[in-house]
Order: structure tokens, then sequence, then C-alpha cells
């Protein structure tokens, strides 16, 4: 722990630099969205822009993993991908079918082509 | 109350209450190892609630200076703007007070967000705020079980067992967003958005995630009013 912690303490030290500037984007929304609705054209294009973002997220985390995924190799996480959503599409759209099909390719390809 | 409840029930019906106690056996034991009270953890995840955020926070507080750290974890969750602002109008009615909508922002989230964008049109709008409170108080207790598990299993979790806790969420978004997408709006922004992450983060111009969402949000927005105009 260095010294800036140990002055704050950890859970002062969760609150200014933890929940503060990870709250205030929430924040920022409340005031934003005040006076819109549904059916506005900003909200549509909003609702893109959030979908585009998670989509962002997805790909970075499957790209460049951190961690104990980092250790699987890219083309077992890829392929991990692919399997998956063609599992969730074969399977009526089930996102458990989906989730547990991708899990499967991960973990079987990790351990046999990881190390 | 009833609508409340009704959507604590759906919280465990959906897939996110397990990928989320999945992902938060990681934060947990991830957290165990750099330190923190098991208390400490669980309160992360009622007051971020966010866990690309808690991986930042729990990772460099140790390490990096206090501002590097703030805006680290700042960065991490632009995505919670848009997300409100798409959300909340869905939420309120004619009635609403705006202190009503501190609780459900704060608690909005990746998981909760997806689901309430599926639940609530199936809802009375009197009922929605109550509702998705429920869903995500109902997610939200998943993940600080799973964190507490995490806790506790800490050095006795294998590398494999841990990559596959860690591919949890994308996995489960991918699928639940897909699911979602009805309409050509969201599908398109959500396959645009695969691919022009990654691209815009081989450029490292920084903030690559809110170039993402500008960029595929707006052409798929724009390729939905094309078509709208030519019907």
């Amino acid at each position: 722990m260095n010294a800036a912690l140990t002055d704050l303490g950890p859970y002062l030290a969760l609150l200014l630099v933890g929940f503060l500037p990870n709250e205030i984007w929430r924040m920022l929304g409340l005031l934003v969205a005040r006076g819109l609705n549904e059916e506005s054209e900003i909200v549509v294009w909003v609702r893109a822009v959030a979908t585009a973002i998670l989509a962002g997220v997805i790909a970075q985390l499957i790209v460049t993993s951190t961690g104990a995924l980092a250790t699987v190799p890219l083309s077992v996480r890829i392929a991990a991908v692919a399997g998956g959503f063609l599992a969730f599409v074969a399977v009526r759209r089930s996102v458990f079918a989906g989730v547990a099909v991708g899990e499967a390719v991960l973990i079987v390809g990790a351990s046999v082509l990881g190390r | 109350m009833a609508a409340f409840l009704r959507g604590l029930a759906a919280a465990w019906s959906c897939v996110f209450a397990y990928v989320l106690f999945g992902t938060y056996i990681g934060i947990g034991a991830l957290g165990h190892d750099f330190g923190f009270s098991l208390g400490w953890i669980a309160l992360s995840t009622l007051l971020i609630w966010a866990a690309p955020a808690q991986v930042i926070l729990i990772s460099t507080l140790g390490s990096a200076s206090l501002i590097e750290v703030a805006l680290a974890v700042s960065l991490s969750s632009v995505r919670f703007m848009p997300m409100v602002v798409a959300l909340l109008p869905m939420l309120k009615d004619a009635h609403t007070r705006p202190r009503h909508l501190i609780l459900p922002a704060h608690l909005t989230a990746i998981s909760a967000w997806v689901e309430g964008m599926r639940l609530l049109p199936r809802e009375p709008r009197g009922h929605r705020i109550a509702f998705f409170n429920g869903l995500a108080t109902g997610l939200i207790s998943s993940a600080v079980a799973g964190g507490a598990v995490g806790f506790h299993m800490a050095a006795e979790v294998p590398t494999v067992f841990a990559a596959g806790l860690l591919f949890l969420t994308p996995l489960s978004m991918l699928m639940s967003i897909a699911r979602n997408s009805d309409a050509l709006l969201d599908r398109l922004a959500l396959a645009l958005g695969l691919v022009i992450g990654p691209l815009i983060a081989a450029t490292k111009v920084g903030l690559d995630l809110m170039w993402t969402g500008i960029i595929a949000g707006t052409i798929a927005y724009a390729v939905h009013r094309l078509r709208e105009a030519m019907r």
C-alpha cells in the first residue's frame, strides 16, 4: 500500500477515487435525461451510441484480455465466442445455451492449446 | 411493492444473475489478493457497481497515484452517461419526481440496463421505477454474494477456471444485447461497435470507447433514419 492510501484509509479512498469519479457519469446522465422522452430523436441516437459502446467493451474484453484470460490464445477466445454465438442462434436465441457452449469451447481449447 | 418483487424475480430468471455471481467471484478473489477486506469489497460493489472500474480500483490503488486511479476509473465508466440518458425516459411519467430517479440512475449497470430495456416496455408506466429497482437489487445482490465467495476461495482458483470466469462477461453481454436487438438500429450499432472498437483501439487515439460509441452509433442511426425516410 502506498503512502497516499495509508493516509486516506481504504474506505475514504474508495469514496474519493472509486465512487465519485464513477458516479459522476450516472448523475450527468440524470441531468441530461431531464425533459427528454422516449420517442425524441436524441434518445434514439443516444441508445445507438450506448449499444455501440457496449459492443466496444465486449470486443475489448475478448481481444485485449487481461489477467488469467490473457493466458488463453486469442484464436481460442475468438473460436469460443463464435461457437457460443452459433449455439445461441441454433437454440432459439437462448443466452444460457450460448454462454455454456462458449465457456466449454474456451476451457477445452485453453486446456489443449494453452501453455 | 408488487412491481419491486416482480423485478426481483425477473433478476433470477435472467442469465446475468449467474454471470455476475461468476464475474464477482473473480473480483472477490482479486480483492483478497490485493489485501482488501470483505466489507470493503462488498461496499465497492454497492457504491461503484461496475466490474471494470472495480478491477481498476482494486489493482491500482496500492501502486498508482490517487489522481491516476480516479482518472482511470472515470474513463472506464463514461458508458453510464448514454445508458442513463436512454433508460430514464422509459422509467418516468408525468408524476415522477426527479429524486425518484436517483436510485435507478445509480443502479444502472450493463446487466440491469440490458434486461431493463427488454422487460420495461411490458410493465405499466407507473410501476417501472419499482420494477427496475427490484431487478437491479436482485442483480447487485448476486454480485455481492459472488464477491464473498471469491474472497474466501481466493488462492484455490485454478488459472483455466479464472479465465472462464472472466470470459462470462463478454459472452453474456454479446448474446443478451443480440437477443434484445430486434430493430435494425440496435443490430447495426452492435455489429459496427464490435468491428470499429478494436480498430479504434489499435490507433491509440485514447478515449477509444467513446469514439467507438459516437462513430458506430451515429452510422447506425443515420442508416436507420435513411431507411425510415425511404418508407
